[in-house]
């Protein structure tokens, strides 16, 4: 989740109210139904404990995770850098909101459906010979989930609230905005990471 | 709101609330991976338990700070941390679920539980702090 790491460097010199702050909203209450269509499609997996439907909603989900956070953190992320101001922060009120919404639910589906996945499998049981891989594994999520709630996603929502403000403040939105790049590496490790473990139970 | 007003906003000291709720969450998150790592051992719940009462005493500590903040923005703060708090009651209620659907034993159980307590506490908190803070005292949310 290093959306926008590009966006600090420049954004001190970004004037207050240097335009007038688009109108958006913070959280794309459209969007709400899907979110809940989709988690009623996990209870439902879960309850009926189908295995073809957790290993999708763990796939699937797992695959977007990974691939939107490297994805916008590698490659929109510069490409945003390279934007002018007003550009930023127009991409910034229209994209955020909806990440704001995606990621949480990418990660719900994602952990929810592997847990119970593995457990259906066997794989939490200490005596499964790739254990080991697994306690990687929880580790490396914590940390990731650490990194994503505890410092980008409030991140994230107090720089939405600035921008909704009729004069917001660069300086405070470029602070806001390090985070993402001192976390950018520590999630591309992570994610990186994630891949190689699940590979490597998979095939085990 | 003036810049001079919204710079002293940006600019106020607070109590390291964040840094508390941030380590109540790596509580929460160290708790249930040391329970997970072991499943179904039947082993000691105690370093599990130990780390979630340091979780609780993080959790309380930043409550008791937030609440002697004055004057702080707490219709900003209420309406982040209401909304997130149903949002992250929603996703702390379907992991409970699982466990108690995957017959979790009761001892291993009550620890998860309450380490899914901190982290549907701690969120909402650190969210609304981390909005509000930086909101004029008295303003509410757009």
């Amino acid at each position: 989740m290093s959306e926008f790491a590009e966006l600090a460097p420049t954004a001190p010199t970004m004037p207050r109210a240097a335009q007038a702050p688009p109108s958006f909203s913070i959280v794309p209450v459209q969007a709400i139904p899907i979110v809940a269509v989709v988690l009623g499609g996990l209870v439902a997996a879960i309850a009926g404990n189908w295995l073809w439907a957790l290993d999708f909603y763990h796939v699937v989900g797992g695959g977007l995770w990974t691939g939107v956070d490297l994805f916008v953190g590698f490659v929109v992320g510069p490409i945003i850098g390279r934007m002018s101001i007003p550009a930023r922060v127009e991409f910034s009120t229209r994209f955020m909101p909806k990440m704001l919404l995606l990621m949480p639910t990418l990660v719900t589906m994602t952990l929810a459906s592997g847990w119970q996945l593995a457990r259906h499998l066997g794989n939490l049981q200490a005596g499964y010979p790739h254990h080991p891989w697994l306690v990687a594994s929880y580790i490396v999520v914590g940390v990731m989930a650490l990194v994503a709630i505890a410092i980008l996603e409030p991140a994230n929502l107090a720089v939405l609230f600035e921008l909704k403000k009729p004069q917001p403040d660069g300086e405070l939105i470029a602070r806001l905005m390090r985070r993402f790049i001192y976390t950018a590496g520590i999630t591309g490790v992570a994610q990186i990471a994630t891949l190689v473990i699940m590979t490597r139970v998979a095939v085990a | 709101m003036s810049d001079a007003a919204a710079e002293r906003a940006a600019e106020r000291r607070l109590p390291p609330i964040s840094q508390l709720c941030v380590g109540s969450l790596a509580c929460a998150v160290v708790g249930t991976i040391l329970v997970a790592a072991r499943m179904p051992r039947d082993v000691s719940l105690l370093p599990s338990v130990l780390v979630l009462a340091l979780g609780a005493a993080l959790l309380v500590g930043s409550i008791v700070l937030l609440a002697r903040i004055s004057p702080f923005a707490w219709g900003v703060f209420r309406r982040v941390a209401g909304w997130s708090l149903v949002g992250y009651l929603v996703i702390a209620g379907m992991v409970e679920y699982a466990f108690v659907y995957d017959s979790t034993p009761g001892r291993v159980l009550a620890v998860l539980s309450g380490t899914l307590a901190l982290f549907a506490v701690d969120v909402p908190l650190l969210l609304g702090f981390s909005v509000a803070r930086y909101q004029l005292p008295g303003e509410t949310a757009r």
